[in-house]
């Protein structure tokens, strides 16, 4: 029993980090944006949470760590954003191609986030490990029920971003299916020609969507620093694969808000069950690594093959829209 | 009812570089009133009315909409006036409801209710006699019903002025008779319709007044009461003009191709080429006309093998031992008789059949733009050349060869097509497949865009095959043109045959008749 709960909650902890990337990227690709940059922005969103609490817990001797909090967030969902704006400008105004644009702002968030990272460390000197103790107490502070014996180990031990996640998923649900600006965006992600004649500022709608989906994503990286870390840095790659399987999960939620919620609980149940089951040595646990982006694989096959139209990735996703080509 | 004057256009022009679309064209329109704009391919028909849709903006002269002077610089600003276009690419999201796509983009503020939306258009629906239900996906629909959402997106809008833009062309004719009970009902209720089209008896049927438009000049407008098909023609076409384009006759005239019940159909089912049959002989151009879009693309590509047929199609190849005076039974000669359908065009070039295609869209079909002249040329002889290698040489040599003697201007061989003028291209890809030693020379609108002399060239270059033996199959679109280069020339309506003229009998009048209205018993 107690496997089963620490398995269960690693995965929901580890399905929050990578639904936070995911959502943001649905977001994104709803408005034909293919921002294959995730993982980078991640990087930057949790190296920016990072900064800013370490500078803020470094001037004072008491911080406070609802302070720390909100300036963490602040600063990672302004960076993210920043970083969705830097893939804005160079796709949308520009017409870069989105694919090479994507890899190399993932290649570029993953320097940036090292570089400073590393620098971090060195300033904290001692053992050579930043921490930001008070700022991610805050993140980590489980809810007042999870003490209710299993049902609270279960589904109330979490630090507030993993509800976080759930609200955002459900609100960009709503948004996405009810609302006129939803079904806008909508479009200009099906068919920005035709969004475009019916009036909608499609360029406006794709910088929102791209600059408004990095942030969420970075809340990932935010995520995976203050809580899944516990407000610690290490320059081991660890966001750089998670953010791909929150590219991943976005196909396997067939761009939809609600499936990422279970997917990536899923994602994070098969990910961490190598860890639970017995006899398995280093070299098969790789295998089980595996597990997550092979149900994607399979996914992707499923919905191929059964072709239903809502399922199918936005009509204009990685295209360029220029309005003299009609 | 009483007439008011919904949209006049006075003078207007509109140019496009060295192109005159539309010549100081002044129209009016009244409310109440079905007026159908009737003119050729290319005559500025939609031209004229994208002006009015916010799409173009006129170089010259003046719209007045409701007696008041207006300027419209987008579309937006047309709603705003109350004209809607209705275009021929519909302008849908597939995975968006009826009702979502109508909805789209309108800020009518609140949240997105669906039922009252839905509600809204029922209301429309049923006032006109629409056909819709609103919960429906645009993808399960078929071409009619992204139709009719289209006239209700722009009627929710509160549009009083619509302009159809050859709204029938995909329609089946029980379709067509549904839009125009709509449309008569539009017009009971006061809107101002333009219908634009070059389907006579669709003018008659549905149209209260015609204006017709040639060579982007406004010609005149009549009261569709007052006149007939032909006089309708003869304003649309004009008279016949001399271009003294020479037309000697070769010697020996063989059946070379012989299309049997050729029908195509395209990915939505709708069929592009119905039952077409004829014969293409050597020795012979044979010209092909028809309005834009009648299945003049489909034809040539089904010949050469890049169109998926129907079953019931044969399109026949006779090679040069086939002897036409043999009896139909001799089995030794009908090996000579080779099927072209479901062959690639690898195939049938390897069956020995030297078929050269001149395709309407140079630089996507026909030439590579990022390669140069040596590598274009290679690109037809690309299998042949030692083991894993090909020959650059002989392409290099044809490259040469086709500069000299075609007068390409070209700064060298090795510069890429996309750099070289619309005629030059036109020359390289149109020496290319003559070097081929063609039997069968397909081109399609060979001299759009050109000037006139390296028109005569092309001219030249296709009677110069013609005497060679070769078949030559040339779709054009000046009538001119065609009445003097061709020897026999067949006409395409709609994806039939409406008839196939031979160059004593036709005249431009006759032509034009047959390209718009399908008439059984014209058919040879």
């Amino acid at each position: 029993m107690t496997q089963f709960i620490s398995l269960f909650q690693a995965a929901i902890m580890f399905g929050s980090v990578i639904m936070f990337g995911a959502l943001g990227e649905i977001l994104t690709e709803r408005s034909g944006n293919l921002n294959l940059g995730v993982p980078g922005i991640m990087y930057l969103g949790g190296i920016a949470g990072l900064i800013g609490s370490f500078f803020y817990e470094a001037s004072t001797t008491s911080p406070s760590p609802v302070v720390g909090m909100l300036i963490a967030l602040v600063c990672a969902f302004g960076m993210a954003a920043l970083g969705g704006l830097i893939f804005s400008f160079l796709t949308i105004s520009l017409r870069a191609n989105q694919n090479v644009t994507g890899l190399t702002l993932t290649i570029f968030g993953g320097g940036v986030a090292n570089f400073f990272g590393g620098s971090l460390n060195k300033l904290a000197g001692g053992v050579g490990q930043i921490s930001v103790a008070a700022t991610s107490s805050a993140f980590r502070t489980a809810t007042p029920l999870a003490g209710m014996g299993t049902a609270g180990k279960l589904f109330f031990s979490y630090g507030f971003l993993a509800y976080a996640a759930i609200v955002i998923a459900v609100f960009l649900h709503y948004f996405m299916s009810r609302s006129r600006k939803g079904l806008n965006l909508r479009a200009v992600g099906e068919n920005p020609g035709t969004a475009d004649a019916a009036g909608i500022n499609v360029t406006r709608n794709k910088y929102l969507a791209t600059c408004m989906g990095a942030g969420v994503s970075g809340l990932g990286g935010l995520y995976y620093v203050m809580d899944y870390t516990k407000g610690t840095w290490a320059n081991d790659g660890g966001i750089e694969s998670l953010g791909w399987l929150a590219v991943a999960l976005v196909i396997f939620a067939t761009w939809k808000p609600l499936n990422a919620i279970w997917g990536s609980y899923l994602f994070g149940l098969l990910f961490w069950m190598y860890f639970y089951i017995p006899g398995l040595n280093r070299s098969s646990q790789e295998l089980f690594k595996m597990l997550p982006y092979i149900v994607t694989l399979v996914v992707l096959v499923a919905v191929s093959l059964r072709n239903k139209k809502e399922n199918q990735p936005p009509a204009s996703l990685g295209l360029p829209y220029f309005r003299e080509e009609r | 009812m009483e007439t008011i004057t919904a949209v006049e256009m006075k003078h207007v022009t509109k140019r496009f570089g060295e192109v005159v679309a539309n010549d100081e064209v002044d129209l009016k329109l009244l409310r109440g009133e079905i007026l159908s704009l009737l003119g050729e391919n290319g005559s500025g028909k939609t031209t004229l009315m994208n002006m009015l849709s916010g799409i173009y903006y006129p170089d010259d002269g003046q719209i007045y909409v409701n007696g008041k002077a207006v300027t419209i610089r987008s579309p937006k600003d047309a709603f705003d006036l109350g004209i809607g276009m209705i275009h021929q690419h519909f302008k849908l999201v597939d995975v968006f409801t009826a009702a979502e796509n109508i909805v789209l983009g309108l800020n009518e503020g609140g949240r997105l209710d669906r039922k009252v939306i839905a509600a809204k258009v029922k209301e429309i629906a049923d006032r006109y006699g629409f056909d819709i239900d609103p919960n429906q996906k645009v993808y399960d629909m078929t071409v009619s019903q992204k139709q009719t959402v289209e006239i209700v997106k722009v009627l929710y809008r509160g549009a009083d002025i619509l302009i159809l833009d050859e709204p029938t062309a995909v329609l089946t004719p029980q379709e067509t008779d549904k839009l125009f009970a709509v449309m008569r009902n539009m017009k009971a209720d006061g809107k101002a319709l333009v219908i634009i089209t070059h389907k006579l008896h669709e003018v008659m049927d549905v149209s209260d007044r015609v204006a017709v438009l040639r060579k982007g000049k406004y010609i005149g407008d009549v009261a569709t009461c007052d006149t007939d098909p032909q006089k309708l023609t003869d304003m649309m076409v004009g008279r016949a003009v001399e271009l003294n384009i020479d037309c000697p006759k070769a010697e020996k005239v063989t059946e070379r191709i012989e299309v049997q019940h050729l029908t195509v159909r395209d990915k939505d089912g709708i069929p592009r080429l119905s039952d077409v049959s004829f014969t293409a002989r050597g020795g012979e151009i044979l010209g092909i006309a028809g309005i834009s879009g009648s299945g003049q693309k489909q034809l040539l590509e089904a010949i050469a093998g890049l169109q998926p047929c129907a079953p019931e199609s044969h399109i026949l190849y006779k090679d040069e031992q086939w002897n036409p005076d043999a009896p139909a039974d001799d089995l030794e000669n009908q090996k000579h008789v080779h099927e072209l359908i479901g062959k690639s065009p690898l195939d049938i070039s390897k069956m020995g059949v030297a078929l050269s295609f001149v395709p309407e869209d140079r630089l996507g079909m026909g030439l590579v733009a990022n390669m140069d002249l040596t590598d274009n040329m290679l690109l037809r002889s690309y299998l042949t050349g030692r083991g894993i290698f090909a020959d650059r040489k002989k392409p290099k040599k044809l490259a040469e060869d086709v500069v000299e003697e075609l007068e390409v201007v070209t700064p060298s061989i090795t510069t890429p097509v996309r750099k070289l003028s619309g005629g030059n291209v036109q020359k390289v890809l149109v020496g290319r497949e003559i070097a081929m030693d063609p039997t069968v020379l397909m081109s399609a609108y060979a001299v759009r865009g050109l000037d006139i002399n390296t028109s005569y060239t092309i001219y030249n270059l296709m009677t110069e095959q013609k005497l060679k033996g070769v078949a030559v199959i040339y779709v054009g679109e000046d009538l001119d043109v065609l009445l003097e280069l061709c020897d026999r020339i067949l006409v395409l309506c709609g994806g039939q045959v409406s008839g196939i003229v031979p160059r004593e009998e036709a005249t431009k009048e006759g032509i034009g008749l047959l390209m718009t209205q399908f008439r059984k018993e014209a058919q040879v």
